[in-house]
Order: C-alpha cells, then sequence, then structure tokens
C-alpha cells in the first residue's frame, strides 16, 4: 500500500545533505512551507543553494537559515522585499551568493526541469545586464537568451490539502510556486494543511499528482500571517 | 517658477490612472505594475469589463477586500490582500508566466525610470547602488504583453527629463514600449521617436519640449 505520510517534520527532512540546493514554495507569506524550513534549520544540513521568489524577512523560516550561515548561494528574483534585512545585510558583506533571474524565467527553468527539459530560449532579459555571459540567438526575428533548467536535490512545499498518494490541491494563491517545484524535486517534501482521507482528493482538482511527491508530513500550520 | 504660475495643470497620480484606465477597450487582459499603474483598476468604467492578472497566479483580480472581509490567502504581485471577480481563476507561476511570456496578454502597464524614444524601458535597476538587484516580473512583462504603456512622472523630483534618446538606467527591456502617460503629456513611441498625442491642460508644445530629452513630434 501506497502512503507518503511520515509522521514528523524530522522524518520528512531525513536525509538532506550538506550542498543540497533546495527549492522553497511560496509568494511572499503565502504558500510558504514554514515547517518545512524551520525544520531544515533543525536539521543542519549547511552550504545550502536556496531556490524562492524572496529572500525571507524578518529574523526567521529563511532569513533565520540565512543569519546561521547555512545559505551558501540563494536564486531568487525579488530578494529587495519590505523586511528581508538578513538578506541584505549578508549580502553587502559579500557572505552569501545572489543569483537574480527574472520571475518568469526562474519559474520556467524550474518547469523545465520537472519536465526533462535541459535548456530553452527565452527572449526576457535579452539585452539586459542578466544575459551577460550567456548564449543569444535570434528566433522570429527577436533575441533570445540561453537558459538552463534549475533542479532541486529537494523540494519543500506547503499544500492545502493532500492524501496518502501525494496527491495536492492548494488555496487560492498559495499555489505560486509550489506545484512547480514540487516537479523539480528529487526528492519533494510536502507540508499539508488538511489531509484527504480515502478515496483521496477528487482526481478532478487534484493539482500536482502524486508521482511528483515523495514524502507529505500534515501540519495544521493556520493561515499565512503577514 | 511653480507649474501653477506657467499656467497649466499637471495631472495628479489618480488623474494619470484614470487617463490611462480611459484607452484601455471592453474584454482586454491587463496586468498592471505597482505604483500608479496598479491604481488603472479603479478607474476602468463600470460598463466595460477588464480581466486583471496578477502574475503570482490570479486572473480576474478585484479591488481590495471590505475591512473585516480578508482572506490571508488571497495576495496579489505587490502581496496585498485582493479579491477575486467572478469568471476569475488561480493558476500556478509556470501557468502565469506562459500567459505573460506566450503573448496571451493584451496590455501591461507599467511604472518606470526612463523611457527612451526607441521604446526600450528602464525600470528595475539604479546604478551605482551596494544593495541587492531585484527584478521580479518586470523583464517578462516588457517582453511578453501584446502592448507595453508606461506611466510615470514626466521628469525626475530634480526636473530632469525620464524621456530620453537613451537609457541611462540598466534597460528592461529594449524596444518594448508604445504607450507612455504622464503627469504633462500622452506620447506614442512611433519608428519616428516619440509623438505627442495630448497635453495637460494648458501646457504648450516648447515647454513640453523643455522638458523632454529627445525631439518630440506633433501627431500628424
Amino acid at each position: 500500500m501506497i502512503d507518503k505520510f511520515v509522521r514528523s517534520v524530522a522524518e520528512a527532512l531525513e536525509g538532506v545533505a550538506d550542498g543540497s540546493t533546495v527549492l522553497v514554495g511560496g509568494f511572499g507569506a503565502v504558500g510558504q512551507p514554514n515547517a518545512l524550513i524551520e525544520g531544515l534549520i533543525e536539521q543542519g544540513a549547511k552550504d545550502l543553494t536556496v531556490v524562492a521568489n524572496n529572500a525571507g524577512t524578518g529574523q526567521v523560516g529563511l532569513a533565520r537559515l540565512m543569519l546561521l550561515g547555512r545559505v551558501r548561494k540563494i536564486v531568487c528574483s525579488f530578494p529587495r522585499s519590505a523586511g528581508s534585512v538578513v538578506f541584505e545585510e549578508l549580502y553587502k558583506a559579500g557572505r552569501i551568493e545572489l543569483e537574480i533571474v527574472p520571475q518568469g524565467t526562474l519559474a520556467e527553468r524550474l518547469r523545465a526541469a520537472g519536465a526533462g527539459v535541459p535548456a530553452f530560449f527565452t527572449a526576457t532579459a535579452a539585452g539586459t545586464l542578466l544575459a551577460q555571459g550567456k548564449e543569444v540567438r535570434d528566433y522570429n526575428g527577436r533575441p533570445c537568451v540561453l537558459e538552463l533548467a534549475l533542479p532541486g536535490d529537494v523540494a519543500l512545499v506547503e499544500a492545502w490539502r493532500a492524501d496518502r498518494w501525494g496527491n495536492l490541491a492548494y488555496r487560492s494563491s498559495g499555489r505560486n510556486f509550489n506545484p512547480i517545484m514540487a516537479m523539480a524535486g528529487k526528492l519533494t517534501v510536502v507540508q499539508t494543511q488538511h489531509v484527504a482521507a480515502d478515496p483521496g482528493i477528487d482526481p478532478e482538482i487534484v493539482v500536482t499528482p502524486g508521482i511528483f511527491v515523495d514524502r507529505v508530513v500534515h501540519i495544521p500550520y493556520g493561515d499565512p500571517q503577514g | 517658477m511653480s507649474e501653477a504660475m506657467v499656467g497649466f495643470r499637471p495631472l495628479g497620480r489618480q488623474q494619470m490612472a484614470a487617463r490611462v484606465a480611459r484607452d484601455i477597450p471592453d474584454g482586454w487582459y491587463v496586468n498592471l505594475g505597482i505604483g500608479v499603474p496598479t491604481l488603472v483598476a479603479d478607474h476602468i468604467p463600470p460598463d466595460r469589463e477588464v480581466v486583471i492578472h496578477s502574475e503570482n497566479g490570479l486572473l480576474g483580480m478585484g479591488p481590495a477586500p471590505e475591512a473585516g472581509q480578508i482572506d490571508p490567502w488571497l495576495i496579489n504581485a505587490g502581496k496585498q490582500h485582493v479579491t477575486l471577480r467572478p469568471g476569475g481563476s488561480y493558476f500556478h507561476h509556470a501557468d502565469s508566466f506562459s500567459m505573460i511570456r506566450g503573448g496571451h496578454l493584451d496590455l501591461c502597464v507599467l511604472g518606470a525610470f526612463e523611457v527612451a524614444a526607441n521604446g526600450d524601458i528602464a525600470n528595475w535597476a539604479v546604478p551605482n547602488t551596494d544593495g541587492a538587484p531585484a527584478v521580479g516580473g518586470a523583464m517578462d512583462l516588457a517582453v511578453g504583453a501584446r502592448r507595453v504603456w508606461v506611466v510615470m512622472e514626466h521628469t525626475t523630483k530634480d526636473g530632469q527629463p525620464r524621456l530620453v534618446e537613451r537609457c541611462a538606467y540598466p534597460l528592461t527591456a529594449p524596444g518594448a514600449v508604445t504607450r507612455v502617460y504622464t503627469n504633462l503629456a500622452v506620447i506614442d513611441i512611433t519608428q519616428a521617436g516619440f509623438v505627442l498625442r495630448e497635453m495637460a491642460p494648458g501646457l504648450d508644445f516648447a515647454t513640453l519640449q523643455q522638458r523632454t530629452g529627445a525631439p518630440l513630434h506633433r501627431a500628424p
């Protein structure tokens, strides 16, 4: 019998190795897998590359992981959010590496990784600083930049509802990066607000099919704050 | 010398937003950037149905919720709480940016630091700062939407033109902008460069040209 539920966050994060690339879902505070991020702080893996749209706020969650010196590099579209003080300080001190990626290119690089597409060309960023050092070719009369797929060793995802097969559904704007990160992770770990008992989530409304999911932990975390 | 003394009235932020809204036809799918572009949504005439897209995964975005009616799960790309209109939908980031990059949006309205006479736009980074750059969806929107309009002040706070021959700030995208709405004028960008469509009440061509960093052409 398939049952992807594990009993604890610690069990969910077992085996995350030093040097891993970790994909972290969420956009702002919504759809962010806070319990798994806190679990990663406890778990101890270091020298991490974190892929997330934002670079953490305040002194908790991703910001705390960075403050503890566990993040070598962040791949991000918008690190300069209000309250991203920890990241800003580390960045100015040269203690964290930043790869800035246009938001759509970030999403597509993740989708490509999940879909087995190693690289693609896009018009986004052509003729800008973010195309420096990248191959450029003309397609349909416009210059396009070569971008590489962005796979993760681990993906941390927040779902609204999950079943034992790992099928997931999300809540409104909490969907954001979660489904594409679930596809792009070698080990995809989910925290879910609710559990759908057998026979599971209605197949017509499954957003992430369970094939993309490895471990699920039930954390009724509550509403996003802020 | 104040603007009032020279006898013309620049548009305020709400008036600029309302002026943009007047030009958006019924049925368009539109993305609105942060700042004055966001205000455009409040000025769409009630007899037109315009579907607002938000990059974080919404179509059919509605106004801010009434007090006490906030859904903490429903935010826009500016991370403000919003509502969803009937006919709206939720989707993930790859679908959201497929709408943008796949040319499905009729229009994107962006703010900018500078727009050049060849349509180049600079709106994401300030030169020579030690802070981290942040791009968000600006570059995707600038190349992906079918039309890109900019709404911004005509000059900087110290009077330097924002409509320029060539951008000095780092580009968001080359040759992307086709129309600019400022507090002083509505200007199209064509093969000829800046083409004046409309001026603020009481403003004359020579004064506007003086505040513009590249030649202005009168509309034929």
